[in-house]
């Protein structure tokens, strides 16, 4: 599953997709509420992978 | 010393929660108490015992520091879109801490290693390496303090109070209380300053926006004001799209082999700590966006600024009352002291085991090493402080750029060898010091900035210099030990 870790750096690097006003939300332009919603996206994915990865290494 | 901005009830309000933390940071010694502070482990790492929690609060409150508060909406303000960098830059750096951070405090724990650049000679038994992993640390932090110093100066002037010596005075009481408690005090103190920070932010953007009539108003004001100066955008320009790209991964690699952020990841109780921490961090990447967008703010409130850095407090001054005023420059001038205090204490951890017991007296004992540490924490602050003081400010900020640059050069010596056995030391000295020198080099050829563009087939590039430095550091790494002979032979004549 650590394949997933890589999700965050293609969905916040890849910046031609999210360089752009539309769609709005809250009047947020699409730019700044899709950035700050890999925030969360983000965390929930690492604890997705930790969650899955767990009996792998105890300490 | 009285200023213009002089208002009472903000200054006694400031002065109140700096008197709280102060007594905090002397009570500090007792919390937690050990049998006794007078060893490295104690003093410099805080017994190496924080858990989740404390781990939250003082990473949280050692990386996210005053400066980020004052800077990035200064950044957002002056340029737009492209200060946002520092959104994906600190979404990006949690996964990196997550695969990486567990497994090198493993091997500290179990070596008794207090700095990276232990972990470094432990694992190649190379002291040049060592030294130069160590010197970058230092170096790298030096004008991180100073910055902070900034940050301090800037929330100092906004309660009223001019002249140097509120400043000289708030530091060296940092400085003493620092020495008496070791990590513990900022530990204790990232409590107090988190959570003014998260009250100051969540009443900032629910009370700002509601005041300027939402967000969509927020931004059309931010977008006809960068229309009208010709400059900036509420969207990046199509030559801003690879810098933004390159300065955000480049800054979330460099952003862990700090001294600052490497002491709160080895301060740290356990490898689960650390991956709960990478889940729970981005908690103060949320605000820290948040944060940023103060700086769109000020043009729907039609603050005219003095300058990029007064943002801020020219819009808590103009939409506060006084005392909640009062309450966000404290939090902006606590948010100063805990990084200040970590920073001084991981270069002071690097100085001690990596020079003083390296070259100076290698039978120092810990109750030594402790000693040593706390005096150089002393003289790395009063260093910083001198540099504020007596330097221009432009230093300061050209010094932090580069050390990003410096700092980032580590990556390979101290993070490749917790997951391969390939590299050897003779290539990770090599590649480090062409990364070093190299990207500084180029840095400087450029008039000391960021951003270097590279002419390949006809098309130009403009990229984060320290990334473009990382890379020949591992080029050049790879390249020097595919070379250089295998050390078998020395193992088989033992």
């Amino acid at each position: 599953m650590w394949w997933l870790l890589l999700l965050p750096f293609i969905g916040l690097l890849w910046i031609p997709f999210f360089n752009r006003t539309t769609p709005e939300l809250f009047g947020f332009p699409f730019f700044y509420w899709y950035q700050l919603a890999w925030v969360p996206i983000s965390s929930l994915i690492t604890f997705i992978v930790w969650r899955t990865s767990r009996s792998g290494d105890a300490e | 010393m009285i200023g213009a901005n002089f208002d009472g009830v903000a200054l006694a309000v400031f002065l109140a929660f700096f008197a709280l933390v102060t007594v905090m940071g002397f009570v500090a010694a007792r919390w937690r108490k050990p049998e006794t502070l007078a060893h490295l482990d104690e003093w410099g790492l805080g017994g190496r015992q924080f858990g989740t929690w404390v781990t939250w609060f003082l990473v949280g409150g050692d990386f996210y520091t005053a400066y980020t508060v004052i800077a990035v909406p200064a950044l957002v303000y002056a340029v737009g879109a492209y200060g946002f960098f520092a959104l994906p830059y600190t979404i990006l750096v949690y996964p990196i801490v997550f695969a990486i951070m567990p497994k090198l405090w493993s091997v500290a724990a179990k070596g008794g290693h207090v700095t990276a650049a232990d972990v470094v000679h432990a694992r190649y038994g190379c002291r040049p390496l060592e030294l130069a992993v160590a010197i970058t640390g230092v170096i790298a932090t030096m004008p991180y303090i100073a910055l902070q110093l900034i940050g301090m100066e800037v929330v100092i002037h906004a309660v009223g109070l001019n002249g140097e010596l509120p400043l000289i005075a708030a530091f060296l009481i940092l400085a003493f209380y620092t020495y008496s408690s070791g990590l513990r005090a900022p530990a204790l103190i990232a409590f107090v300053k988190d959570i003014m920070i998260y009250i100051v932010v969540i009443a900032a953007v629910a009370i700002i926006p509601s005041k300027l009539g939402g967000y969509g108003a927020v931004f059309a004001a931010a977008d006809a004001g960068f229309k009208a100066k010709g400059s900036g955008g509420i969207l990046l320009a199509p030559a801003q799209v690879l810098p933004y790209a390159t300065l955000a991964l480049g800054s979330a690699l460099a952003a862990f082999m700090y001294p600052h952020t490497l002491t709160g990841i080895f301060a740290s109780s356990s490898g689960n700590t650390i991956r709960k921490n990478a889940i729970l961090l981005p908690a103060y990447t949320l605000l820290l966006g948040l944060i940023a967008l103060l700086g769109y703010m000020a043009y729907a409130a039609g603050i005219k600024p003095t300058s990029n850095n007064d943002v801020v407090p020219a819009l808590f001054r103009s939409l506060f009352p006084s005392w909640f005023a009062g309450f966000a420059y404290a939090a902006i001038g606590i948010g100063a002291l805990v990084p200040a205090a970590v920073m001084s204490i991981g270069a002071a951890n690097l100085f001690t085991r990596n020079f003083w017991r390296a070259y100076v007296n290698p039978a120092v004992t810990p109750a030594g090493e402790a000693k040593v540490a706390k005096i150089t924490s002393l003289l790395v602050k009063v260093g910083a402080l001198l540099v504020i003081l007596f330097l221009p400010t432009q230093f300061a900020l050209d010094l932090q750029l580069l050390g990003g640059l410096w700092i980032v050069q580590t990556f390979p010596a101290v993070v490749f060898g917790l997951f391969t056995g390939w590299f050897r030391a003779p290539g990770l000295l090599a590649g480090w010091a062409v990364g070093f020198f190299g990207g500084t080099f180029v840095a400087w050829s450029d008039g000391l900035k960021p951003l270097h563009t590279l002419v390949l087939g006809g098309t130009s590039y403009t990229v984060y210099v320290g990334l473009l430095a990382l890379a020949a550091n591992i080029v050049v790494a790879a390249l020097v030990t595919l070379v250089t002979p295998a050390r078998q032979p020395m193992v088989a004549a033992r």
